[in-house]
């Protein structure tokens, strides 16, 4: 049963899964962290980002320039993404959340609803409710390691992961505003004493968040090669899942769920059953927080309101 | 004070009995169909309403259960059971699920059990769309050669949309009597204390944990009742009917209306579901398509300027104020 043919090559897909997971999972772990809130709108920007890449992408497509230089048309293409991905991340709080920062905590989620119907329905609507094909910029060439093998996507998929969640880590650990991210994530009243800008920082959260969840989505189209108005939504329970599983609140915590999901689930998939494939994920996500609420490496005890 | 809400309630109820006959009469049978629907989406919204306005746990997977009263009932029509039967049975396998979930749930904070809820009704979907010896996959029940039988009432059959309509406006009332008398006793009174403020209810010795599971159970009564009324109508169930957004759909609904209050529901469903029909008839197809854009919108606006809703409860009203 457990031959090497099967367990390789989903283990470099689970890899390949997991570093997507673990990319949308640092908006929700960051933003939890900050407002102790769940952003239910990321997976519409994880969408919202794919769509800003296709754009881009066709539109650079157009000139023989970057048509001859792959390096630099990604460049553009992510860093540009990630602006406009970042920018309505920090409008979805602006405009939806922050009027709700004094309510009952319900009422923040059931905006974020809200914003998730809308976007999911202006992208349909002014889109296409079908499924639009991804241009392909990389040749796939097999790379043979040893018994493993891996396709150049693949390769750079978990390449740029990486590359943002150690970007990531460095800001967050080594820069002033990191610093201050990290002080209003863990209590924001005092961060405020300290003369911290709060707000800012918050709009910062979502942006930083957002941002890398748009570079998901462009990943995501890349991978499977189309994307759809309606993708965002199992990426995001995902991903939410995998910042449960890696303690909702920890930046280390989230990206190690996002690579063990990926795991899990493809391995799930290959051996028990792949009809059943999204359902590992939510059973993984009760038994966390019915079990271990904090996850793996959640240290923040749990309020009890 | 009571008396006269009481009696307004029950003219409500005749007129609008009243006007789906005259519609039936004029051969209107889309509308009393309309009408209909937005009886068992008032179930539904009456159960979530138990949940997320008395006792404050927002359920965004209360369609699950719905899923479960349907599916229960088809099964067990197709095997002869007659639909006087059915609806103890369902109502009995459907809270035995809510109250399982439910167990291990009530230590959770509000949104914590927002997304477990959700995760148990993309898992019970996932489940009816993929075991094929059960639930027939994504063709749904019943199979071919077997049916739902139609529902008897003293050797009359119920076969025509006005008298499912009548049916579906009996359980109605009946739902809004139970419920009436659940808020004003003792139990409904522990679902608004905890609901307010957890902590205190629990000093004041109520036991919160038991309570909102209580309230949880409850709630799958009426789930379970618009499930079998559903697929007895319809005569046909399948997973699609029962996705994620159906739940948020039924959210919006209790939200825009008025939490906690029985009134605003009802206009909250009349509002998600009647007027896109209205507008579908005076504006065209074309509207439909917008419709979720407008509510996700709508959501936005009104959590922000009225989150009391739009018929709000007079306790949540004064409690928003200050």
């Amino acid at each position: 049963m457990a031959n090497s043919a099967i367990i390789f090559p989903e283990l470099v897909n689970g890899i390949t899964l997991g570093a997507i997971y673990a990319l949308i999972s640092l908006g929700y772990t960051m933003v939890y962290g900050v407002l102790l809130m769940i952003n239910f709108a990321h997976s519409e920007i994880v969408m919202a980002g794919a769509f800003f890449g296709l754009f881009l992408l066709s539109f650079f497509l157009k000139f023989t320039f970057f048509q001859n230089n792959l390096l630099l048309l990604l460049t553009s293409v992510f860093l540009l993404s990630m602006c406009v991905s970042g920018i309505l991340g920090a409008a979805i709080e602006r405009l939806a959340y922050r009027p709700l920062r004094k309510t009952n905590r319900l009422m923040p989620l059931i905006s974020a609803i809200g914003v998730s119907l809308f976007l999911q329905n202006l992208f349909m609507l002014t889109l296409s409710p079908e499924a639009k094909p991804y241009p392909s910029v990389f040749p796939a060439v097999n790379f043979q390691l040893g018994a493993v093998t891996i396709n150049s996507i693949q390769i750079f998929i978990i390449i740029i992961s990486i590359l943002f969640m150690v970007a990531l880590e460095y800001f967050v650990n080594r820069t002033k505003l990191g610093v201050a991210i990290k002080a209003t994530s863990s209590d924001i009243e005092t961060a405020k004493l300290m003369g911290i800008n709060t707000n800012s920082i918050i709009s910062l959260v979502f942006f930083i968040g957002a941002a890398l969840g748009g570079v998901a989505g462009i990943l995501v189209g890349m991978y499977y090669g189309s994307i759809k108005y309606n993708m965002g939504f199992t990426y995001g329970i995902k991903a939410f899942t995998a910042a449960v599983l890696g303690g909702i609140g920890n930046i280390p915590g989230a990206m190690l769920g996002g690579f063990m999901l990926g795991i899990l689930e493809s391995l799930g998939a290959a051996y028990i059953s792949s009809a059943y494939k999204d359902v590992f994920a939510f059973i993984i996500l009760i038994l966390v927080l019915i079990f271990k609420p904090t996850g793996l490496l959640g240290e923040r005890a749990q309020d009890k309101c | 004070m009571l008396k006269k809400a009481k009696l307004l309630e029950i003219f409500f109820i005749v007129i609008i009995a009243l006007a789906a006959y005259l519609l039936h009469l004029k051969q209107e049978f889309y509308l009393v169909h309309i009408l209909s629907l937005a009886g068992i989406y008032v179930l539904l919204a009456l159960g979530l309403n138990m949940v997320i306005g008395y006792t404050g746990l927002l359920d965004l997977g209360f369609i699950a259960f719905y899923a479960i009263g349907a599916y229960s009932a088809a099964l067990l029509s197709s095997k002869g059971f007659s639909f006087w039967a059915i609806l103890p049975i369902s109502i009995l396998i459907t809270c035995a699920f809510r109250f399982l979930l439910g167990k291990p749930l009530m230590r959770l904070r509000g949104d914590y059990l927002a997304i477990v809820t959700l995760g148990f009704g993309e898992i019970t979907r996932l489940i009816l769309n993929n075991w094929d010896a059960l639930t027939n996959g994504p063709k749904g029940l019943p199979r071919v050669g077997e049916t739902i039988r139609p529902i008897t009432l003293f050797s009359f059959h119920l076969n025509s949309e006005i008298s499912y309509f009548y049916l579906i406006l009996f359980f109605v009332a009946a739902s809004i009597f139970a419920i009436r008398r659940i808020e004003r006793s003792k139990i409904g009174r522990a679902f608004v204390a905890i609901r307010e403020d957890e902590i205190a209810a629990e000093a004041m010795g109520i036991n919160t944990s038991y309570i909102k599971l209580l309230s949880f159970t409850i709630s799958a009564v009426f789930a379970a009742l618009a499930g079998v009324i559903y697929a007895h109508w319809i005569g046909f169930v399948s997973p699609e009917s029962f996705s994620f957004w159906e739940s948020v759909f039924l959210v919006c609904m209790v939200v825009l209306g008025g939490m906690g209050n029985i009134l605003g529901i009802i206009f909250g469903v009349i509002l998600l579901v009647g007027l896109p029909e209205f507008l579908r008839i005076t504006l065209g197809g074309e509207f439909v398509l917008y419709r979720m854009l407008l509510f996700g919108l709508l959501m936005v606006i009104m959590t922000i300027l009225r989150p009391q809703g739009i018929i709000p409860e007079k306790r949540r009203a004064l409690e928003l104020k200050d």
